[in-house]
């Protein structure tokens, strides 16, 4: 068991591009870690790099207590699932979990042993005489995983690891991985595009942007309070609304109407910001609020994502129940519901305090 | 069918026919000159017979196979799985610089190359000698195998390399990265990683490089199969036969030989590739 201390890491590729710049994080024992972010913003980087498969250009990688820095992945106690699984074809399920034994030259019968004990936690013990080709994708996952645990690694590394079965699977994989998790308590750090997979599985999340990170803070902090219009933009399954706005005697002046300020912002007349808020957290109905008129509607299963168009050609989406869609042409006034109005600066920073109000 | 007839015609001609009459004479006593030139008799299997029982036969097939096993199957194939894996990570300069000087000793002629290494091996001022300091080695009389083992290793790695380089190619990352991630060691990944996915390839190219060393003629061009045929390989033994000692017949037959010996190489490298799968 170890954590996992990142201290000024810089990842500069050959062609000069800075794929992880100067990041700073500490990942505590036991914890499952999120990095998130679109493609190209360094997160699968910054695993290879804990890994040792990247160079560190700066910086220094702690692992337990140890600076592991300039040290070989094979001795850095880390394991890792890759998004392909990296299963080897010619091998059965049984030699490719035993492998990382057979490395290390312990007996057959001792890998044969270790193969039995991990692969009954996982679903595999019928299928371990089985070659890698005649699994199922979800098979797969679980023998790589199997893999993995065999290490007896400290750490575990997950490479996108929901991303290659397909949506049905994906959401038994979810579950199951959680459980999984739990129940090894390894501190497990997983890469992800889908922010979705990170919230629910994550304890913490780091959203990434340019080698960067843009937040760090639980799927809750993240979802409701996104510390800038980035993140805002990038967490939620139905994008939030992030309108121009102005400051007028302690209101929001956005999309022809005035909401109120939330409670500890106070900010000059006349001051631009960005106003903030989910579609999930506005409601249809007559009370104070933005009105527009019903653009689309579109299904979502048990609700439906409602665009109007406000004054100042703003668009607005909300989110209604199902059987209480608009018709389309409707006017309709989506009411924000009370602490979720966020308020963002100029330079697209959340205004107030950072942490969830609960 | 018309419009490959041209082909099929020059085929006929110029390979079946000749193979045919290889068969055919292999089975006379025909001579280069003489009485058995103007009326070659048909002596059955004498030939083969005889070639059997002939010491400098033996002696050539027993150095055929040692230069086939020295300098292609281990020579030709090691060192070019050695670049081809070591060049895998190199700088592109460097990788090409050094692809492109092994490809430069495979594509030039065979009498150019060995003219260059008369140069590399002459007994005095010799490049070699001088390198080495032994002044006065002839090494194409002292070390006449050894010479063209090295020499035909030297000439023919860059056909291994290239065809392992894109092997290589084709060895999924994440399995070599898994393989790094684990703790194994170079030749643990080689080993058990690398190799099974390019066992095909191994043995394709064995083969292939393999039946071009054991017909291989450009020894003749260095040694000439001396001192004393201690490097007459079987093509330069045949050759000798058949125009120094003018034994038209005999020679075919031993040819016939060589090509059933191939055969049986190319036989067995094909069942051992299809027993993969």
């Amino acid at each position: 068991m170890a954590g996992i201390d990142v201290q000024g890491l810089s990842t500069v590729y050959p062609n000069g591009v800075r794929a992880v710049d100067g990041l700073d994080l500490e990942i505590a024992d036991g914890e499952f870690f999120a990095l998130l972010g679109p493609s190209g913003c360094g997160k699968t980087t910054l695993l290879r790099t804990i890994a040792g498969l990247e160079q560190a250009s700066s910086g220094a990688v702690v692992i337990g207590g140890e600076d592991v820095t300039g040290v070989d992945p094979g001795k850095r106690k880390v394991a890792m699932v890759f998004q392909d699984y990296a299963l080897f074809p010619h091998m059965t399920v049984a030699e490719n979990i035993g492998y990382p034994l057979r490395v290390r030259g312990e007996s057959k019968a001792r890998q044969r042993e270790v193969a039995e004990e991990t692969s009954g936690g996982l679903s595999l013990a019928g299928l371990l005489d089985r070659r890698p080709g005649q699994l199922s994708g979800g098979q797969q996952q679980r023998v790589a995983l199997a893999r993995a645990i065999a290490m007896d690694a400290g750490v575990l590394l997950l490479d996108e690891p929901l991303s290659n079965l397909d949506a049905r699977l994906r959401l038994e994989a979810r579950t199951f991985l959680k459980r999984l998790q739990r129940e090894l308590g390894l501190t497990t750090v997983f890469v992800t595009h889908d922010q979705a997979e990170a919230l629910a599985l994550a304890d913490r999340i780091a959203v990434m942007e340019s080698g960067k990170i843009r937040q760090l803070g639980s799927p809750r902090e993240v979802f409701q309070r996104p510390a800038n219009t980035f993140v805002a933009n990038f967490i939620g399954s139905t994008p939030m609304n992030l309108l121009d706005a102005v400051v007028r005697e302690g209101f929001v002046e956005v999309a022809g109407t005035r909401l109120t300020l939330p409670s500890g912002i106070s900010l000059a007349d006349g001051t631009p910001v960005t106003a903030g808020i989910r579609p999930e957290y506005l409601n249809a109905g007559s009370g104070d609020g933005i009105t527009g008129v019903v653009s689309t509607v579109e299904n979502l299963g048990v609700s439906s994502l409602v665009t109007i168009e406000c004054p100042g050609d703003a668009l607005v989406g909300l989110t209604v129940p199902e059987q209480h869609e608009p018709e389309i042409g409707a006017t309709l006034t989506a009411t924000p519901e009370a602490g979720r109005l966020l308020v963002f600066d100029e330079a697209g920073l959340l205004l107030g305090a950072a942490k969830v109000a609960i | 069918m018309g419009f490959v007839a041209p082909a099929l015609l020059l085929i006929a001609v110029f390979l079946i026919f000749p193979a045919l009459w290889t068969i055919y004479i292999g089975l006379t006593n025909y001579e280069l000159t003489g009485p058995n030139a103007v009326a070659p008799q048909l002596v059955g299997i004498d030939n083969f017979v005889n070639a059997l029982n002939d010491a400098l036969f033996q002696n050539s097939l027993w150095l055929t196979a040692l230069f086939v096993l020295g300098s292609a199957v281990i020579g030709q194939n090691i060192l070019g799985f050695v670049l081809a894996w070591t060049l895998r990570k190199a700088k592109p300069g460097l990788r090409r610089t050094v692809e492109s000087l092994v490809l430069l000793a495979w594509i030039l002629p065979s009498t150019v190359v060995a003219y260059l290494w008369f140069a590399v091996l002459d007994r005095d001022g010799g490049t070699l000698n001088s390198l080495l300091g032994s002044e006065g080695t002839a090494w194409l009389v002292e070390y006449p195998m050894l010479s063209l083992i090295v020499f035909n290793t030297w000439r023919g790695t860059a056909f291994s390399m290239l065809l392992y380089s894109s092997a290589l190619a084709a060895v999924p990352p994440s399995q070599l990265e898994t393989a790094r991630v684990v703790g194994a060691s170079g030749w643990q990944t080689v080993r058990d990683i690398v190799f099974p996915h390019i066992r095909g390839h191994v043995l394709t190219n064995t083969l292939l490089i393999s039946l071009w060393t054991a017909n291989d003629f450009s020894p003749f061009l260095l040694t000439a199969g001396g001192p004393n045929h201690a490097s007459e390989t079987l093509p330069v033994f045949i050759y000798r036969q058949a125009l120094e000692g003018g034994q038209l017949g005999y020679a075919s037959a031993i040819s016939l030989l060589l090509l059933l010996a191939n055969l049986v190489v190319a036989a067995v490298y094909l069942w051992l590739l299809r027993r993969k799968s």
